[in-house]
């Protein structure tokens, strides 16, 4: 048997070959992202909960539909699906059956999920493994993981600073191999951002794409589940396993999910010959006031690396951008109040009940103390905005300019752009504290994801180099179902960049998290805050 | 567009039923109000016209087939509940009593 030198850098697809092969098997492959996780959890705090026990009788599973599948021929092998034995990092927002689901606060410590959410079942037909539970922003509000109620995640290129957010623990998980997938949410850029901070491909769905049955609410006619990788062909293989209608979700669609997420091209030839005659747009609006020079010239670089292969570059306009932020913190806050609204430590959760008082003052103590700070926010701002006399300044107002964001996209899909291409964050990772003072600051770090939400299409979020020694993130936006053709663009964008410097690099701070005697994430920030 | 007093901020939290405190309330009051600045950008489009947009995917009416299907195993539900009786979740009295 060949000796692999470090099994934690293998892409899910290289994994995944050398499972069929009989090289690895799923236990090999489990245990080694279980060891370097936890070993380095608490540098990173990337992980609420690792499952070693459950993780390994999942690979155990795994291993014997291989046996199966090799007794039975190559054709059943070959029907495999590629995530079939590979470890998956889940948002802690995601239900898995027996374990536990905080969504990253502290009013669902000790909350236990009674059945498991589509995307949990689906991930088991498939046959992956779930490794454990990710850190997030509590109810995933948030872009740096700062708010989460269980301290905030490192970034393995600089300990120091964030990881992105809301899903900065999958995201910090993948980009420090503890994990070849994951799985966040993305309401106005949660996984695009972070993936863009981390170095790795996040891609938000198209609104409909994957059922959220069994994901903690945040905001509905936001939220979608997505993927975290460390290459295009890897996060198709992920939305593949996860995507597609489900009568428990009435807004998942009875929309075909493409086989062809599984054949994303090996060959970079090929893969970049694809991009000839495709039309880019580069929307003028993207280059936002307060972007980093480092960040544009990157994004700059590979708009120039796109056109030289073949793709052609169209200016387009998108004129509504700079309305998208007032939108979304109208629209996300008031479907927010609405959805927390639940959390009343009846039926599940924190509870505190006061002797002798009634049982608003109960409601009252349970959410004060168990709701954190931009939770408690945007409660706040979403309750004012639904409140008597405010309905029509305020939510029906933002749902108007809505249709306004969401027709700038239609009319330049309408006249033949196969993609948008623009930076995903105008900043790099930013250091704990830099955002926490002022809550617009912190909104303004989702300026470039928030409007595909607003308009429910389909974003994804590549690694184009380094700025400063921190990645940025180079974001493919498309239509509605878009998604084999984004991740076709990140295909090609891989393969035109595959020979790059910076591909070559890992994150520069990772072995800093193997001192067991390190300072932790809480640690890093108070010495920050200092 | 009105900015929210330091009333305006208790009363939110109470109709949000957020119990805060002072130092909450004081933060609370200035953030709010400088996201609701912010909001004001909006005024300079004419809406008059445009309908608005609550969701973004073109389904409508989505119906199931009437059929009952297995529930959830009691013991999985009420697990999670601060007070439970038997199979039964104790909840805090809403009627008489002093909440009258």
């Amino acid at each position: 048997m060949t000796v692999v030198a470090d099994v934690t850098r293998l892409r899910g697809h290289e994994l995944a070959a050398r499972l069929r092969s009989g090289e690895l098997s799923s236990r090999d492959i489990t245990l080694a992202h279980l060891e370097l996780a936890e070993r380095q959890n608490h540098a990173l705090n990337a992980w609420l909960v690792i499952e070693r026990e459950k993780a390994l009788a999942e690979a155990d599973a795994a291993d014997a539909r291989v046996a199966a599948a090799r007794d039975e021929g190559q054709g059943a092998l070959d029907a495999l699906h590629p995530l079939l034995g590979m470890p998956v990092a889940l948002k802690d927002l995601i239900s898995v059956a027996g374990g536990q689901c905080t969504a990253g606060s502290r009013i669902l410590e000790g909350y236990v999920a009674p059945y498991d959410a589509h995307i949990t079942e689906r991930l088991r037909d498939a046959g992956a493994v779930i490794l454990g539970k990710t850190n997030m922003d509590e109810f995933a509000m948030g872009s740096s993981n700062e708010y989460s109620g269980f301290g905030p995640v490192s970034n393995p290129w600089d300990l120091d600073t964030v990881p992105g957010g809301s899903s900065g623990g999958s995201a910090a998980a993948v980009a420090a191999y503890h994990s070849p997938f994951g799985l966040g949410t993305d309401t106005g850029g949660s996984i695009r951002q972070p993936a863009a901070l981390t170095g790795t491909v996040g891609l938000k769905p198209t609104y409909g794409r994957v059922s959220r049955y069994g994901i903690v609410a945040f905001a509905s006619s936001l939220d979608q589940i997505g993927p975290f990788a460390r290459d295009s062909r890897d996060a198709a293989a992920l939305l593949h396993a996860v995507a597609g209608r489900d009568d428990r979700d009435s807004t998942s669609a009875p929309v075909p999910v493409p086989d062809e997420l599984l054949r994303l091209p090996g060959s970079d030839d090929e893969a970049a010959a694809w991009l000839r005659g495709k039309r880019l747009g580069l929307p003028a609006e993207y280059f936002v006031k307060g972007m980093e020079p480092g960040v544009e010239t990157r994004i700059r670089e590979a708009v120039d690396a796109l056109e030289s292969a073949g793709a052609t570059i169209e200016e387009v306009s998108l004129p509504h951008t700079d309305y998208g932020l007032a939108t979304y913190y109208i629209v996300v806050p008031a479907e927010a109040s609405a959805n927390l609204a639940r959390y009343d430590g009846v039926r599940y959760g924190r509870s505190i009940r006061l002797p002798g008082a009634d049982f608003i003052a109960d409601y009252l103590a349970t959410r004060g103390d168990g709701f954190g700070p931009e939770v408690k926010r945007r409660i706040m701002l979403g309750t004012y905005a639904l409140s008597a006399g405010y309905y029509d300044a305020f939510y029906l107002k933002a749902q108007k300019v809505r249709t306004l964001i969401k027709r700038d996209f239609d009319e330049v899909f309408e006249s033949g752009i196969d993609a948008l291409v623009a930076p995903t964050s105008p900043s790099v990772a930013f250091k704990f504290g830099a955002r926490t003072a002022d809550p617009v600051a912190m909104y303004l770090s989702d300026a470039c994801t928030l409007p595909a939400n607003m308009a429910g299409i389909a974003g994804v979020s590549l690694p184009c180099g380094l700025s400063d020694g921190l990645p940025v993130g180079l974001q493919f936006i498309g239509p509605p179902w878009s998604e084999l053709e984004l991740l076709r663009f990140g295909r090609a964008y891989e393969a035109i960049t595959a020979d790059a410097e910076w591909r070559s690099l890992e994150p520069a701070q990772l072995a800093m998290a193997d001192d067991p005697a390190g300072p932790t994430p809480v640690q890093r920030a108070a010495r920050l805050a200092a | 567009m009105a900015g929210l007093t330091r009333a305006d901020v208790e009363h939110v939290a109470f109709l949000a039923r957020l119990r805060l405190t002072d130092a909450e309330l004081d933060r609370l009051e200035g953030q709010l109000n400088h996201i609701l600045d912010q909001y004001a950008k909006l005024s300079e489009l004419d809406t008059s016209a445009i309908p608005p947009t609550a969701q973004t995917i073109e389904l409508e009416n989505i119906l199931r087939e009437d059929v009952a299907g297995p529930s959830l195993a009691v013991e999985d539900v009420i697990r999670n509940a601060a007070s439970t009786d038997g199979d039964f979740i104790v909840v805090p009295p809403i009627l008489g009593g002093d909440a009258g």
